[in-house]
């Protein structure tokens, strides 16, 4: 059996739906849900690169890459924040985030 | 035929360890499994002749960001079990959701069909005879050089962000300042004492 463009989608499909899934149950587990967000991205980048492969457009990699980035830069910055949070509240719950109400 | 083999093998690998870092009871495992679902995810970029996106996904991903969660998940003291609590009861509108969600996929997916003119509304044609890398670089740094600024900054923005969060300014720590130490001045420097003789300066 030939694989096709419909393959790579399903995987990327089944992986994203992982991703939204997590972060659904794991309400309590921040570092958990960032790991579902990466996930959800991993699935798109699958999705661009499937897309540009099949298409020989390289304009999918060149977004994938810049995806790739910007799952960096949220990767650092939602860390930096749960540490910031943990240190203020000694948990990492998330149930109970209502600190920014005025 | 080996091509075929590989590309379950890797799709497996991915979904299997996808769901597990979801549903893995210690984080420390979930980030494992994410290292793993990453590592097929390269795989399959190699399939697809993406050789550059793979590397980038090993290095950036397994370097870079899987060490950083790594790193937080073994530094922060966490109670694990009092993390799972409530799993089960979420587990219902979760997977409803998720099904729901892939239904919809999956409707998306196999009605889709690609445009008569998408060979010609391509914003960037794969060059003939270039590795990836070489055809990757020509078009990064032609025609997309602005976005590849941006994301420069953006990657700038996020360092600086998390330098500002996690920075913490101690009380109680010595510090020089080097302004006030230039600024003294002979008057909160020096004291003139008459000392009388045989006495000295004792209280």
């Amino acid at each position: 059996m030939e694989i096709g463009l419909g393959h790579y989608l399903a995987v990327a499909a089944v992986l994203f739906t992982i991703g939204v899934f997590g972060i659904f149950v794991n309400r309590k587990n921040v570092i958990i849900l960032l790991m579902s967000v990466e996930l959800i991205l991993l699935s798109v980048n699958v999705n661009l690169v499937a897309f540009s492969a099949f298409l020989g457009d390289l304009a999918g990699q060149v977004f994938a890459l810049f995806v790739l980035t910007v799952a960096a830069a949220e990767a650092a910055v939602g860390l930096a924040i749960l540490v910031v949070y943990f240190r203020n509240r000694g948990d990492i719950s998330v149930e109970g985030v209502n600190l920014m109400k005025g | 035929m080996l091509a075929t083999l590989a590309f379950w093998a890797f799709s497996g690998v991915a979904i299997a360890s996808a769901f597990m870092v979801v549903i893995a009871r210690n984080p420390v495992r979930s980030v494992l499994f994410l290292i793993l679902a990453f590592f097929s995810a390269a795989g399959l970029f190699v399939l697809l002749g993406a050789e550059f996106l793979a590397m980038l996904l090993i290095v950036v991903y397994v370097g870079a960001v899987a060490v950083l969660f790594l790193f937080v998940v073994m530094m922060l003291d966490i109670d694990f079990a009092e993390l799972k609590q409530g799993f089960l009861s979420y587990l219902p509108l979760g997977g409803a959701f998720a099904l729901v969600l892939a239904a919809l996929l999956a409707m998306t997916v196999a009605t889709w069909q690609a445009s008569d003119q998408a060979q010609s509304l391509r914003a960037a044609a794969m060059p003939d005879g270039m590795s990836n890398i070489e055809a990757l670089g020509t078009v990064i740094y032609d025609q997309y050089v602005y976005f590849f600024q941006a994301a420069g900054l953006v990657l700038l923005v996020a360092m600086i962000g998390a330098i500002v969060l996690t920075l913490r300014h101690k009380d109680g720590v010595k510090r020089q300042s080097v302004t006030a130490q230039v600024g003294r001045d002979r008057k909160e420097a020096i004291e003139m004492l008459d000392i009388k003789p045989g006495q000295g300066i004792g209280e």
